[in-house]
């Protein structure tokens, strides 16, 4: 043996020269770089730098061209929009508020929804449906869309994970992954989803177009569609499709954590609490226990009255 | 008769359906021809859709998962047959092991592809194993069907292992290529005590095991209704509820099959009218006990009445399903229980029509517990087509539902003509030691 195999701690002369020469050009470049930086840092002007509120609640300033980049998104790239759409908002609790006082089945949220998402007009994201709980109590219009449920039961049964649920509490659909069993049709209480069970409305149109999994467009023969609280809007900063089309004034949506909603018509922005606890607020079928993220404020005072010709479609569950 | 003879009798009586005839010929042809028929329907929806269905976004789930629970369940009795039986020491059962096995390997193979014709996607199978996520119960189903699937086929595999060898030395007309296939499928047996020893325990081991595969299988299927919270569905019996249902068509099944290789196969002497009279008694057994459950699936909610139950319960008691729901109560379930009940009854004739009137009825009964449930959801159905708020099934969906019936017919027919349906080697077994 060797006495260099006996002590490891002495080395030849040539690997000291070795390391030697590593450490200099090490401290050389990195000597440049920093002075480089400082120089560069020197040349900017205040004007190029800005301030931006990250997902965090955090007030950072950055570099003008970096913002830019970032905002900028590859809306070809599949994989990206898979990822983001995947990764959801981070800091963002979506909810949405429906008052039931204000609603007249005008139907303009369900038109906008049905042409965002290129559905057919039995596919319904949200339908404006035509209650009555008992004989005595009044019939009222109540538009439901997907609850995007906290406890969702429709992911649970998912085989392929398909179907997920947000960190902004958004509820998705991948179809180009789902596998069309349509569990998830059968494990929803409240009738969210829906199948394309035939080829969909603009197939041929929508042939060249990147799958955007925010959008669910273009949707896929034998997949489900449903409801996305319109996540590709969101990420824009702007207000869902139904929200913004509704003339009425019925729709209120924001983030949780920033407890503020805005009303999608009049463009007011409350507290999103406050409203709730101002208006007795409640959430559809609670004793499920799938903690809806959709509120309703309770038919109230009723704007508009109950259409004579919907009252018996509203009554049709009480006869039986 | 001397023991020589005996055996040889046994023996040429057991092998004599192991030959190519006309009228397996007709039969095959037949059936082959159903099946392409079956099988272009099932082209017309992969190509135009599942729109070509009876099926909407209210109710999704129809004919075809009905179909698949009532394969699965049938599939159980290879279970109750083979293995509960026997283990508990229940001899007069053996000669029907084989029966049995046969048709709970048909179901379950058979069951797997009911269920991919149902999916909107059939090409991205895959993806359960890809993507799959453990918490789905169809992902339980996939693995213990498959579990089940790989168990009853060594359950039928591993005893009929000395029969092979049996085919190969005495069955006549064998071509030179089957002969062989059978020499290499019996793996050398040559019928020592250690052999036989090893058979008999691996049969034990197996007939153990398939018990609580078997109850998985059924009670995980129960669950795609269960885990739900949906009016009909959601109740906390429905595992046992389907396993003894299961238990109900899968015996109706064995009898409609004992009665036929009974006669095409000339088998009286050995599936004698005693057979018959025990496992009628048997199904009167299981019907008992699948009345309870029933009992208790719609006198509970019936009484309370909860609202969504309430609108269930009225379809099936006076509504849409009503007439539907009391022909398979009482000609499925009841009326076969009094029927049986007669030892007249429990001759092969009337046990056929009696077994047939119950296999339908498990049929149906599946219907009745799917579809009526998915027409009465929590919240109204409004703004749809007609065709989404009652469900009526296309001719396109009867023939894929009838395509796996067919497949099952035809993997029964194929291996009940390649193997003894009677376990000789055990047959012959058995009357030695009686000897003895």
């Amino acid at each position: 043996m060797s006495e260099k195999e006996k002590d490891p701690k002495i080395k030849s002369r040539r690997e000291f020269l070795q390391t030697l020469g590593i450490a200099g050009i090490g401290t050389v470049v990195s000597g440049a770089a920093v002075w480089a930086g400082i120089n560069y840092d020197k040349k900017k002007s205040a004007g190029d730098r800005v301030r931006v509120l990250t997902a965090e609640n955090e007030l950072v300033e950055i570099e003008r061209s970096a913002a830019k980049s970032i905002i900028k998104t590859p809306a070809e790239n599949f994989t990206y929009l898979q990822k983001q759409g995947r990764d959801g908002l981070a800091g963002r609790r979506f909810v949405m508020v429906v008052d039931l006082s204000k609603c007249r089945n005008a139907r303009k949220c369900m038109n906008a929804c049905q042409e965002a998402h290129h559905l057919r007009p039995e596919q319904h994201h949200i339908n404006v449906l035509k209650m009555q709980e008992t004989e005595n109590t009044p019939a009222y219009y109540m538009p439901k869309p997907c609850q995007h449920c906290d406890n969702p039961p429709c992911t649970a049964v998912c085989p392929v994970d398909a179907t997920f649920k947000r960190q902004d509490g958004i509820v998705l659909i991948d179809n180009e992954r789902c596998i069309g069993c349509r569990f998830c049709i059968a494990a929803c209480p409240y009738s969210a989803r829906v199948f394309n069970w035939a080829e969909p409305l603009h197939s041929h149109e929508d042939e060249n177009l990147t799958y955007n999994v925010e959008l669910n467009v273009p949707q896929r023969k034998g997949t489900i569609s449903k409801c996305l609280f319109s996540a590709d809007r969101l990420r824009e900063g702007k207000l869902p499709y139904c929200v913004s089309a509704c003339p009425n004034g019925v729709y209120w949506f924001g983030d949780e954590n920033e407890d503020a909603v805005t009303n999608g018509t009049t463009k007011e922005t409350v507290r999103f609490k406050k409203l709730l606890e101002d208006n007795g607020a409640y959430t559809l079928m609670p004793e499920l226990g799938t903690k809806p993220r959709v509120y309703y404020l309770p038919p109230k005072d009723k704007e508009y009255p109950f259409q004579e010709k919907d009252k018996e479609e509203a009554a049709e569950h009480l006869h039986v | 008769m001397s023991d020589q003879l005996k055996t040889e009798k046994i023996t040429s009586d057991l092998l004599r359906s192991i030959r190519l005839n006309k009228s397996f010929l007709v039969w095959m042809g037949f059936l082959g021809t159903a099946l392409l028929v079956c099988l272009y329907a099932y082209f017309l929806q992969l190509r135009d859709g599942m729109v070509v269905t009876g099926l909407g976004d209210y109710v999704s789930w129809g004919m075809y998962i009905s179909n698949f629970v009532f394969f699965v369940a049938t599939s159980l009795v290879g279970m109750l047959i083979s293995a509960v039986l026997s283990l508990s020491g229940q001899k007069w059962a053996a000669p029907l092991a084989r029966i049995s096995e046969i048709i709970a390997l048909a179901f379950a193979a058979v069951a797997g592809l009911v269920i991919v014709m149902d999916m909107g996607r059939p090409e991205r199978l895959l993806n359960v194993f890809i993507h799959g996520r453990i918490q789905s119960p169809i992902v339980w189903d996939v693995t213990v069907i498959t579990i089940y699937m790989v168990i009853s086929a060594l359950f039928l595999y591993i005893p009929l292992i000395p029969d092979l060898k049996i085919v190969h030395d005495k069955a006549g007309n064998l071509p030179p290529f089957a002969r062989k296939i059978y020499k290499i499928l019996s793996l050398d047996w040559n019928d020592t005590p250690a052999q036989r020893e090893l058979i008999k325990k691996s049969t034990r081991i197996i007939s153990i095991f398939i018990v609580p595969v078997a109850l998985a299988i059924h009670t995980v299927t129960s669950w795609l209704f269960a885990n739900t919270s949906r009016a009909g569905w959601d109740s906390t019996i429905f595992g046992p509820y389907f396993v003894t249902g299961a238990f109900v068509s899968g015996c109706a099944a064995v009898i409609i099959a004992m009665y036929f290789f009974r006669k095409n196969y000339k088998l009286e002497d050995y599936i004698t009218e005693k057979h018959f009279d025990k496992i009628g008694q048997l199904l009167v057994l299981l019907s008992l006990v699948y009345l309870y459950f029933n009992l208790n699936e719609y006198m509970v909610p019936g009484y309370k009445m909860k609202r969504a139950d309430a609108a269930h319960i009225h379809t099936l008691f006076t509504g849409s399903h009503a007439l539907l729901f009391w022909s398979t109560q009482i000609l499925g379930l009841v009326l076969p229980i009094i029927l049986l009940l007669f030892k007249k009854m429990r001759k092969p004739g009337p046990m056929l029509l009696i077994g047939l009137a119950v296999l339908i009825g498990s049929w149906f009964k599946r219907y009745i517990i799917v579809v009526p449930t998915m027409e009465h959801p929590f919240l109204p159905v409004q703004n749809v087509p007609v065709n989404f708020q009652v469900y009526s099934p296309t001719l396109i969906e009867v023939g894929v539902t009838i395509a796996p019936m067919i497949m099952v017919l035809l993997i029964v027919t194929i291996l009940a003509k390649v193997v003894p349906v009677i376990p000789i080697h055990e047959t012959l077994e058995h009357i030695e030691e009686e000897n003895k």
